[in-house]
Order: structure tokens, then sequence, then C-alpha cells
């Protein structure tokens, strides 16, 4: 049994093992967004096709605030990362902090929005074909939302007991990419139904 | 060092005696394991045990068609058998073995002591588990059409609006909908983890170019399931909201489309048969060089081959709709793009084909099967692409030709090379070497069972009778076929006792099998069997496809002429 040494360039030497948590993320953002894709089509395939009801331009108003709030939370949460990266804990509690507010808001505000499609224009899932998708693609998102804000927020408790700390910066990362698929998703959400399909 | 570290034989570090536990302490264990052997096995076995259990649905239905006007069971009782298996076969039985083969060797054959994410593989094996029970559950608890304990009887592709409200009343349709709902995100989980663990964690020395044909096969089958299953779980969330809040999706009355169930459900659904065949591909492509003494032929054809279906196969889906009306230039583009993956599927069987010519085969049981593998699928993929062309779809879709046809890609392909890889793995798995003649006498039963039963089913369907008809009248003349069809299961089902036997002759007498019996050439070979918990003693570093083949051959390394 010959013990022949073998040396390895170091092209052909494995990743990192840090690596792997953002691989599987864009993995699962891969799925996911194959399930959005598919609301998507039916949102499109099924506009103007409702056969009663309000149409979307008598009822939507771009909801310019709760995407700025979104798009900003998004801004937060890299400078949260930037700042755990250097060790700054209490600088990351508070950008990651500012990222549920905004996310909360953005929450906040679709139910309000929703509030007054229901209650003021009849609009619900079972009033029409655009209610159902409507309803289906923008609670989807919302639903990604509510999911990514108990996740920071668990992380938030676990900073503030200081739990979280500079070494876990590549993990607290991965999560944050989920972050940026959900804004990701409400920019193409945004898009299709509020200026595409009205 | 890790540069520089030599190929050592297989070793373990420390022995455990497993016999001296408790039976709950063992147990235990089992439930909680994050070990991809474990849970590879546990896939493999719960998938076996719900292949019986379908198997035995299936057996009804053809002791129920075996001769006309029979009455051997109810009309609704059949249609939830016929729905019952499709809907196992495909998601709790070819799926969890298609995970237990890739969960259970891929790490070993690229070098790495587990998967990248040990707890997301238990959570997504114990998800798919759910899954199955949720979905037989409806059997006892189901309260659908006819009352309580009723099963789903919508077919396994559940095509609206047969599932609307005003149709499927009572929850036996939504135990389908959510067993396969959780059960996909089980299978989300595992398509993820195995790339992620094919792409970060091979071990030195192995690139891409160096992976077994498996994990390349098995990667582009779990891209397949992140692509493919986000479709089918949108659809069945889609149906959930017309079920239940109102929605209209599926609605025609309300300006809805039931052709869109059908688009969204063969979306998922042609990938879907890709995910189960391109792990049987993988099966094969380790089993056959091996079995011939010489390297894959053409690797790199393979692999491209693989991404090509792999494309391909997201874009046939309409195949399965020629009947329904689209207009003649979607028609066209399926019929063309259906034709195109014959292509890089025939490479495939050329190259099988080539690994084989020239080298020196032994007729050992793996090897039957996938010869049995070569010879079926090639048939099948025959009969593919005549219902590929859409006029001769427009005569044969929703009969027995279909079932046929289908059911030899199935059987006759996936089943055979599942075989070929139990008895191929087994002494890997379990450290003892199933009884050949034994093996034999499977082989052959279950491959005379197979073509009594399947290549005289596409005569019925030529002769015109449709699919999922509880019965038929004598006048059709298609009695005698279906008798012969119907006894082909027993034959089918002695082939399977015979493995059977053979695994209890084998727990209790079996030959030691050693590291490595078949004097194989990939990873997996070069640990104890069964393999130590740890996989490796030391990581194992590489310089070829085959570093079993250049440890025991310094003299004439593969990586001299690679």
């Amino acid at each position: 049994m010959a013990a022949a040494t073998i040396t390895v360039p170091p092209s052909e030497m494995p990743l990192a093992p840090s690596y792997r948590g953002k691989v599987g993320m864009w993995f699962l953002i891969t799925a996911e967004s194959a399930i959005f894709i598919i609301f998507v089509v039916a949102y499109l395939y099924y506009a103007g096709k409702s056969i009663n009801g309000p149409t979307p331009a008598q009822v939507l108003d771009v909801p310019w605030f709760n995407s700025v709030c979104l798009f900003s939370s998004s801004l937060t949460i890299l400078i949260a990362e930037h700042a755990l990266q250097q060790g700054k804990i209490k600088r990351f509690s508070l950008f990651w902090f500012l990222t549920i507010a905004l996310g909360v808001i953005f929450l906040v505000g679709t139910g309000r929005e929703w509030y007054g499609l229901i209650y003021h224009d009849g609009l619900t899932i079972s009033s029409s074909l655009f209610g159902t998708t409507f309803y289906s693609l923008v609670g989807l998102h919302a639903f990604h939302v509510i999911v990514g804000v108990t996740g920071l927020t668990i992380i938030l408790l676990l900073s503030l007991f200081g739990a979280v700390k500079q070494e876990h910066s590549a993990r607290v990362s991965v999560f944050a990419m989920y972050w940026h698929f959900v804004d990701a998703i409400w920019v193409v959400v945004l898009s299709v139904v509020y200026f595409i399909a009205r | 060092m890790a540069d520089a570290q030599p190929i050592l034989p297989p070793m373990v570090i420390s022995t455990e005696s497993e016999n001296s536990r408790p039976m709950v302490q063992a147990l235990h264990d089992w439930i909680v394991t994050v070990d991809h052997k474990k849970l590879g096995l546990m896939y493999f076995l719960y998938g076996i045990f719900f292949l019986v259990i379908g198997g035995v649905e299936a057996a009804i239905m053809r002791a129920q068609l075996a001769v006309a006007n029979n009455h051997l069971v109810s009309p609704e009782t059949f249609n939830r058998l016929f729905t019952m298996h499709g809907t196992t076969m495909i998601f709790f039985a070819a799926m969890p073995i298609v995970f237990g083969f890739a969960n259970y060797l891929m790490p070993l054959m690229i070098g790495a002591r587990d998967m990248a994410f040990p707890r997301l593989n238990a959570w997504s094996f114990w998800m798919s588990a759910l899954g199955g029970i949720i979905l037989y559950f409806s059997y006892i608890g189901g309260f659908g059409l006819y009352g309580a304990g009723s099963a789903p009887d919508i077919g396994w592709f559940a095509y609206a609006p047969l599932t609307s409200p005003a149709f499927s009343v009572g929850h036996s349709t939504d135990y389908w909908i959510i067993g396969i709902l959780v059960s996909g995100f089980g299978s989300i989980g595992t398509a993820l983890n195995i790339l992620t663990t094919i792409l970060c964690m091979r071990c030195p020395g192995m690139t891409l170019n160096r992976m077994p044909m498996f994990a390349w096969l098995n990667s582009v089958m779990a891209l397949l399931v992140l692509v493919a299953i986000g479709p089918l779980t949108a659809a069945q969330i889609m149906l959930l909201i017309d079920r239940y809040l109102g929605g209209h999706f599926f609605d025609t009355q309300a300006g809805g489309s039931a052709v869109i169930w059908m688009h969204f459900f063969w979306i998922f659904g042609h990938p879907e048969v890709y995910i189960l065949v391109l792990p049987a591909f993988a099966i094969i492509s380790e089993v056959i060089p091996v079995f011939s003494r010489k390297p894959i032929f053409g690797y790199n054809i393979m692999v491209a081959a693989t991404v090509a279906i792999g494309f391909i196969s997201l874009s046939v889906w309409a195949h399965h709709m020629f009947t329904i009306g689209m207009t003649s230039y979607a028609n066209a583009f399926f019929v063309a793009s259906t034709a195109a993956i014959s292509v890089p599927t025939g490479i495939k069987i050329f190259n099988w084909l080539g690994t084989m010519w020239g080298g020196k085969i032994r007729f050992a049981v793996p090897m039957m099967f996938c010869l049995a593998f070569l010879c079926q699928f090639l048939i099948a993929g025959l009969t593919g692409i005549m219902l590929a062309a859409a006029p001769f779809n427009w005569q044969l879709s929703n009969s027995y030709f279909v079932i046929a046809h289908f059911h030899y890609v199935i059987l006759g392909g996936i089943v055979m090379a599942v075989f070929a890889g139990a008895y191929y793995w087994y002494p890997k798995v379990t450290g003892k070497l199933l009884n050949e003649t034994l093996g034999k006498w499977h082989f052959w039963l279950f491959v005379i069972g197979f073509h009594l039963t399947f290549d005289f089913m596409h005569i019925p369907g030529i002769l015109g009778m449709p699919r999922r008809i509880y019965t038929y009248d004598a006048s059709r003349g298609w009695e005698m076929w279906n008798l012969i069809v119907s006894i082909g299961v027993i034959f089918q089902i002695l082939g399977i006792l015979f493995w059977v036997i053979n695994l209890l002759w084998t727990h209790y007498r079996g030959a030691a099998a050693g590291p490595d019996p078949w004097d194989a050439w990939t990873l997996e070979w070069h640990t104890t069997s069964p393999p130590p918990d740890y996989n490796f003693a030391e990581l194992p570093v590489v310089r070829s496809r085959r570093p079993l083949w250049d440890l025991k051959h310094p003299e004439d390394p593969d990586w001299k002429y690679e």
C-alpha cells in the first residue's frame, strides 16, 4: 500500500465552510422565487379578466411610503451587517432594530391598505378574480415579511442578551440575505401590481 | 498540512459496541439523528414501505380489472385507489428512495463527513415522513363525498374543477393538498442540502470535473427540485385559497381557468419525473463501469447531456395537455421540445453502451438490473417519442398506452436502477453481501412479471381502453389483455418476495463484505462496511476521477490520462 504523497494545488482545495450558509440561502431563495413567479404569472394572466368588482385602477394607490420604508430597511440591515463585521455591537443592535421597525411599519401600512380595500371598496379575496390574485400575491409577500421580522426580532433579542458577537457576522449575514430577498420580491410585486397591471 | 496527505487504507479510529445498548436508546438515536447515513437509510426504508403499500393498491386495481364487469371494488373505491397509488408512488415511495440514495452515498463519494446542514437534513426527512402520514390519515379521518374515512379520489394530478369545493366536498382532497405541501418543504430542504454539500464540501483535489457521475446527476436533480416544487406548492396554496377562502383561481364561473391548474401542475409534474429518473441514471452510471471494468465513457459529454436534460425538462410540460385545445403553435412548440429532450437522453444511452463495449462484463445481480434498465428504458423512451407526436397523442391520450409508457419508465427504468443500487451498495451499508442466487430469482421473476404486465398493457391502450375506468364490458375485446396484465403482477410480487427472503437470509447467514467487495473506484468504498459515524478517519485527497484505482494501481494511475 504505497502512500504516495499527493500535493493539491490551491485551485483544487475545497471552499471555506463559512461559505456554506450563503450558498444554501441562495438555493432557498431560488426555490422561493419559483413559488412567487407562479403567483405573479397567475396575477398577470388574470389581469383584466375579472367579471365584476372594482378594477385595480379604481382602488389601488401606489404605496409609496410603505415601499420606501421597506427599501430603506435593506439599507439599515446592510449598515447593521457592516457594524457587526467590525465588532460594533451597539451600532449593530441599533440598525438591526431600525430594520425591524421599518419592516413593522410596512406591515402596518399593508394592513391599513387592506382595511380600506375590504371595508370601503368591497374588494375581498372572494369578491373577484382581481381580489383573489391581489390578496394572494401581496399576502404571500407579507407572510414572508412576517417571517423575516420574526427572525430579525429573535436575533435582536439574542444581541440584547449579549449573545451576538463579531464572530457571528457571517451567520447573521446569511439571514440578512433572506431579508434582501424579501425586499427584492417587493420590487417585483410593486411593479406588477401597482404599475404594470393597474 | 492539508495539501500533502497520502490516501491511506480504510481505518477506524474507535469501535463502539452498538449491540449492548437498550432498545429504547437505540430507537432514540435513530429519531434524533442528524447523521446522513442514518437519515438516508430511513428515507430508503420509508420509501420501500410506501412502495409496498402503493403496490398493494395497484394489485387491487389489477384484480378488479382482470375480468370484465368485475365488482371486486366499487367505483368510488377504485377512484381512491388510483389516486392514492399514483400519489404514494411518486411522492412517498420514489422520492424518498431517491433522497435516501443521495443522502447516504453522496457525502461518502465526495469525501465529506456529512451533509452541509445536518439538522436541516433531519428536518427535511421528518417533514417528508409527516406528509405521507397526513395523506394516509385520510383513510381514517378524511371526510369526503362518501362519508367519513375517505381517501382522496381526485386522481394524482387533481385536475380542477373536480377539486373545487362544489365537486370535492369534505376534506379528502385537503389531505392530498396538505400531505404533499408538507413533504414539498422537506424536498426543498434536502435539495438545497445536496447542492450546498456538493459545492462546498468536496475533499481536497476533487474538482467538479473529478466528481463521480452520481454527484453530478444528483445535483442536477436537486436543482430541478428547487425550481419545480415551487410551482406545485404555489398551485396547492391557490387551491386551498379556492377551497376555503372563496378564491377564484380555478373557478371558470368567475373568470378563472381550470386549464391554468394543468399548466401549473405539469410545470411541476414533468420536471418531477426527471427528478426521479436522474438519480436512476446516477446509479446506472456508477454500476455499469464497475461491472464492465472500464471507466464511464465520455464523462464530460455525460455531464453536459445531464445539464441539457435538466434544462429542456423545464420546457416540455404541456405535452401532457395536447388534447385540451391549445393553439397549434403551442402544440408544435411542445412537440419540438419533447422530441429535443430525447437527444441528450439518447447520448447517455450510447455512452453507457460505450462503457460496456470492450469491457469485461461481470453478470452479477446489480449488472443484470442495469442491463434490464438499458433495454427497458430505451423502449420507454420510444413510446415517449411516439406520444410526443401530437396527432398520435390525440388518439392515445388518457388511454392505457400512456399508463404503459410511464410505468415502463418508472418500473422498467427507475425501479430496476433502484434494485441495481440496492444490491450494489447493500454490502457497504450492512457489511454483508446479498445472496447472488436469490438475487437472480428476484431479477428474473420481476422482469418476467414486468414484461407480462407492461408490454401487453400497450395493446388495450391502442384498442381504446381509457384510464381510470373501474370496469369494462367484455364486448370491447380488452379482457384477455387485461388478464395477462394482471397475471404479470403475481410474478412481480414473487420477485419482491425473493428480495425479502434474500434480505432475511443475508441478515442471518450473509458473507462478510469487507470495505470493497466489488473492486470499485469511488470513495465510498474507501472506508469500512458499514462506515463509521465520521465516515473517514482522515479526509481523502484525490487526484483523479477514480481515486481507488490510483490507490490500487500506483504504477498506472488515472491522473496520468485525465
